[in-house]
């Protein structure tokens, strides 16, 4: 085997003195990176990915992961990772694959806007004092409702509402697969979920037996490979989510390697052990809106009339597309957004193609306003939500809740280093191998996440407080309250937003 | 969508009193309450609503016309000739007064639609609608102060007193009347942007910002609203258009709707309630006023007031006899009702509502 042109990016180094031989970073490592050589511990750089297990669990001290100062000659046209890529490819003849989000710096629009807050002409409230709503329902609301009174004057609803799921605060965990992320992730999700009254999300990977005490709090996913579907999984969860398409990917498929297909994966998704599992680029009994609207009837009429979420990956025409899926009857539309997450995805995709979530949440709440419908559907916003203040932002440009995805791996050691796609992660959470998935504590790290959600919610609540409202349906698509900063005449006009100053 | 608007923020006093009985009731006395509390305003914008002052014009709709020339009241008046019977044309009465600045034209007129002009499924009462929307928002130097029937809105920039001289409010007879002061932040004086605010038989007069008001816009936008003014006063008055006209919730559905219940409340609703308060939220989530206001509305079945859901501003109620009466402050009432049967302050997002008997 030859030795790899391509430049290690990181240089893993372990001070000899420090060292006591204990070994544990090579226990730790799940790339191999560590290796012992009779008397020290040997180091084969060209295989870190900078995850930081061994860093946080070596005793003494002495690890430290340095970025390789060895770069190409600096050329501004020519990058480090143009170079290296065409390098790895000339080297496999394959496509460079990638985990997490794209990393290229593209505007992030959430960081040119700005919040309000409330001086003398209105007071701002405060949320340890007074009641600060965060409950949202996700799903079709009616334009009007008719209610009738009695002859002893007591109302009665006479409109029947559309199914509902209710989240007590307007947060919720994006799709991630068994198979894409391990068993016990997925458990720390539910965990999450459960007991901050929200949802998780299944993704394409069917569920497993051990989540089914959750159920309250699962969203199952069906998506063009139909990993894991039958009648019973569709009637398990709160709702049903068509995937269409990932921000990280749009327009093509899912990628598990067989690597990544143990035995309860295998069950879990209803093929064989080992094998690839790959979901095919579209559905292929969609390839029209009109195959949508059947699709999305069939899986109401299956699971009598539970609310149908669509997932679509936020590309230019996203607004008419939206509008389109709205009017085929979905009852909730998952925006993911050029920034969001992957667990596998050819760099070349990932990196150009899509847009990103702050204009499409934007266009397409205006469309649908513009259009009459915006109540016929929830709006999720997900793809680059890094805080709260992410979170309102995207609230403010007209979402119903924000989907967290990386955000909640991160709770539970991801340091995104974006290498999801091997298996090998060394905090167990996108890896199926045993010994590494171990490592990840269900509860400990349910509580973690938890807490970020607590955290987050106390935020938004001080964030809604500042802006004198004290319901979160106050900020959805009040645009009114967001002034954008340093951006052009035509993005903000875009966004529906002014700018600073006026 | 045009987001580039710049908002106005005014605070304000407001009164308002109803016989419930009908018996007529001069409007020296909304004058006078609203004269004490001159000092909620700044003398930037003050105005009041009488309902029952035109019996007999009772069964056309009187439009109370704001012209800034003579241009604009001839195109005004070309589109009314060709749209409405109108049965009288004058100019409202006024009487010079100091220290008020120079008034726009005033007129009004007693109208009914051309029965050939209403044609399809559009009721009357949206005919004259959009006409109001058209005249306000494409008719350059109008402005309809109001349009509804045996009511009239008489505003203007200067004080309470001011304004109330300079309509000789006196002569008029009336059973429900409001009054309002203005202390707008940033705008300068106009006419047409003083309370109240009103569409058909509607009136508001409403003291607060909504902190809202952002989304309450675009929520009434998708409807077809025109919100030409940006006043939260023109917001209140086309959600209550919607939820009570269009969409026929009763008044105190609509203002459970615009204050509605917290969740902690409704979760402890008995089950029918509940549902109904639930399907009012997750309907008219984005028409919920939320921020400080209390606000008072009238219309030609009565008077209602109102306040934001944590009672961020101020509202007293008291009763004498047949007559409510409804202020910022107790002192308003208590200058032309010293001795109110009953005086309390209602509590937030809990309406006052009083209907007319006869």
């Amino acid at each position: 085997m030859f030795k790899s042109l391509a430049l290690p990016e990181y240089l893993a180094t372990i001070d000899k003195e420090k060292c006591i031989r204990c070994k544990r970073c090579i226990q730790n490592c799940g790339w191999s990176v560590y290796s012992w050589g009779g008397d020290r511990v040997q180091i084969d750089t060209q295989k870190c990915v900078k995850c930081l297990r061994c860093y946080h669990y070596c005793p003494e001290e002495a690890i430290d992961i340095l970025n390789n100062e060895t770069r190409y000659k600096d050329n501004a046209n020519w990058g480090f990772s143009h170079i290296r890529n065409i390098k790895r490819q000339a080297e496999t003849g394959g496509m460079p694959l990638t985990g997490m989000g794209s990393d290229l710096p593209y505007t992030i629009l959430f960081d040119h806007l700005l919040l309000d807050a409330c001086q003398v002409t209105n007071p701002s409230i405060d949320p340890l004092r007074e009641p600060m709503e965060l409950r949202t329902y996700l799903g079709k609301k009616p334009a009007k409702i008719a209610i009738e009174r009695d002859k002893n004057e007591k109302p009665s609803l006479k409109t029947k509402l559309g199914p509902q799921i209710k989240l007590d605060v307007p947060f919720i965990f994006s799709p991630m697969s068994f198979g894409s992320i391990s068993l016990n992730a997925q458990k720390v999700l539910a965990y999450a979920a459960k007991e901050n009254g929200i949802v998780m999300n299944t993704g394409e990977g069917g569920l497993h037996e051990d989540l089914f005490p959750y159920t309250d709090n699962i969203i199952v996913q069906v998506a063009s490979g139909r990993f894991g579907v039958n009648p019973q999984y569709l009637n398990a969860g709160v709702a049903v989510e068509i995937k269409i398409g990932q921000g990280a990917k749009p327009g093509i498929g899912g990628h598990l390697p067989g690597e990544k297909i143990p035995l309860q994966v295998a069950k879990t998704r209803m093929i064989p052990v080992g094998s690839d599992a790959l979901s095919p680029a579209p559905q292929h009994d969609i390839y029209s809106i009109e195959d949508l609207r059947q699709l999305i009837y069939a899986l109401k009429e299956a699971t009598g009339y539970k609310p149908i979420s669509v997932k679509i990956a936020t590309v230019h025409n996203v607004a008419a597309i939206v509008s389109g899926i709205v009017r085929a009857g979905a009852d909730i539309v998952y925006l993911d957004g050029f920034r969001g997450g992957t667990g596998a995805a050819p760099n070349v995709i990932r990196d150009h193609m899509g847009i990103p979530i702050e204009y499409a949440v934007a266009a397409v709440d205006d469309r649908l306003r513009q259009e009459g419908i915006r109540n016929e559907a929830s709006i999720i916003a997900a793809g680059g939500i890094r805080s709260c203040a992410d979170a309102a932002k995207a609230i403010a440009l007209g979402a119903d809740a924000v989907g967290l995805g990386t955000t909640a791996l991160i709770t539970m050691g991801c340091t995104t280093c974006g290498k999801c796609y091997t298996g090998n992660c060394s905090w167990g959470i996108t890896s199926q191998r045993p010994e590494l998935t171990a490592r990840l504590d269900p509860e400990v790290f349910g509580e973690r996440l938890s807490n970020l959600i607590k955290a987050w919610s106390h935020e938004l609540q001080e964030i809604l407080g500042a802006l004198g409202v004290n319901s979160v349906e106050s900020l959805r698509g009040s645009r009114e309250r967001l002034r954008g900063i340093g951006l052009d005449e035509q993005t903000l006009d875009i966004l529906g937003v002014k700018p600073v100053g006026r | 969508m045009n987001h580039d608007y710049q908002k106005d923020i005014a605070g304000c006093g407001l009164a308002g009193l109803i016989n419930k009985k009908k018996n007529p009731l001069s409007g020296s006395h909304i004058a006078k309450s609203m004269a004490l509390m001159n000092d909620r305003g700044n003398g930037l914008g003050a105005g009041y609503a009488a309902y029952g002052i035109y019996p007999e014009f009772a069964e056309l709709y009187a439009f109370h016309l704001m012209y800034d020339d003579h241009t604009s009241r001839m195109e005004v008046e070309n589109h009314l000739k060709n749209n409405y019977h109108i049965e009288k044309t004058e100019e409202i009465p006024t009487r010079p007064v100091e220290g008020l600045g120079i008034s726009p034209l005033l007129l009004r007129y007693f109208v009914c639609p051309l029965e050939d002009k209403v044609v399809g499924d559009m009721t009357e009462k949206e005919f004259v609608v959009n006409t109001v929307m058209k005249i306000n928002s494409e008719m350059e130097g109008a402005y309809v102060f109001s349009s509804g029937k045996n009511m009239g809105a008489f505003k203007g920039v200067g004080n309470p007193k001011e304004i109330a001289d300079f309509f000789l409010l006196e002569e008029y007879e009336g059973y429900i009347w409001t009054g309002h002061t203005r202390f707008p932040t940033n705008t300068p004086g106009w006419w047409g942007g003083a309370h109240p605010f009103t569409l058909l038989d509607w009136s508001i007069v409403h003291n607060g910002e909504i902190s809202s008001y952002g989304i309450n816009k675009r929520y009434l936008e998708m409807f077809g609203y025109k919100l030409t003014l940006l006043t939260d006063t023109e917001v209140v008055a086309y959600t209550l258009d919607l939820m009570i006209r269009k969409h026929g919730l009763d008044i105190p559905l609509a203002c459970s709707a615009l204050a509605p219940p917290f969740w902690k409340d409704i979760d402890k609703m008995p089950d029918a309630e509940k549902e109904v308060y639930t399907a009012l939220r997750l309907a008219y989530g984005s028409a919920m006023l939320n921020g400080p206001f209390s606000l008072l509305f009238g219309h030609s079945g009565g008077l209602v007031g109102i306040n934001d859901r944590i009672k961020l501003r101020p509202l007293v109620a008291a009763e004498h006899g047949d007559v409510t009466y409804m202020a910022s402050e107790e002192s308003a009432i208590r200058e032309i009702c010293p001795k109110p049967d009953k005086v309390w302050a209602p509590r937030a997002g809990d309406p006052v509502i009083v209907e007319l008997e006869v």
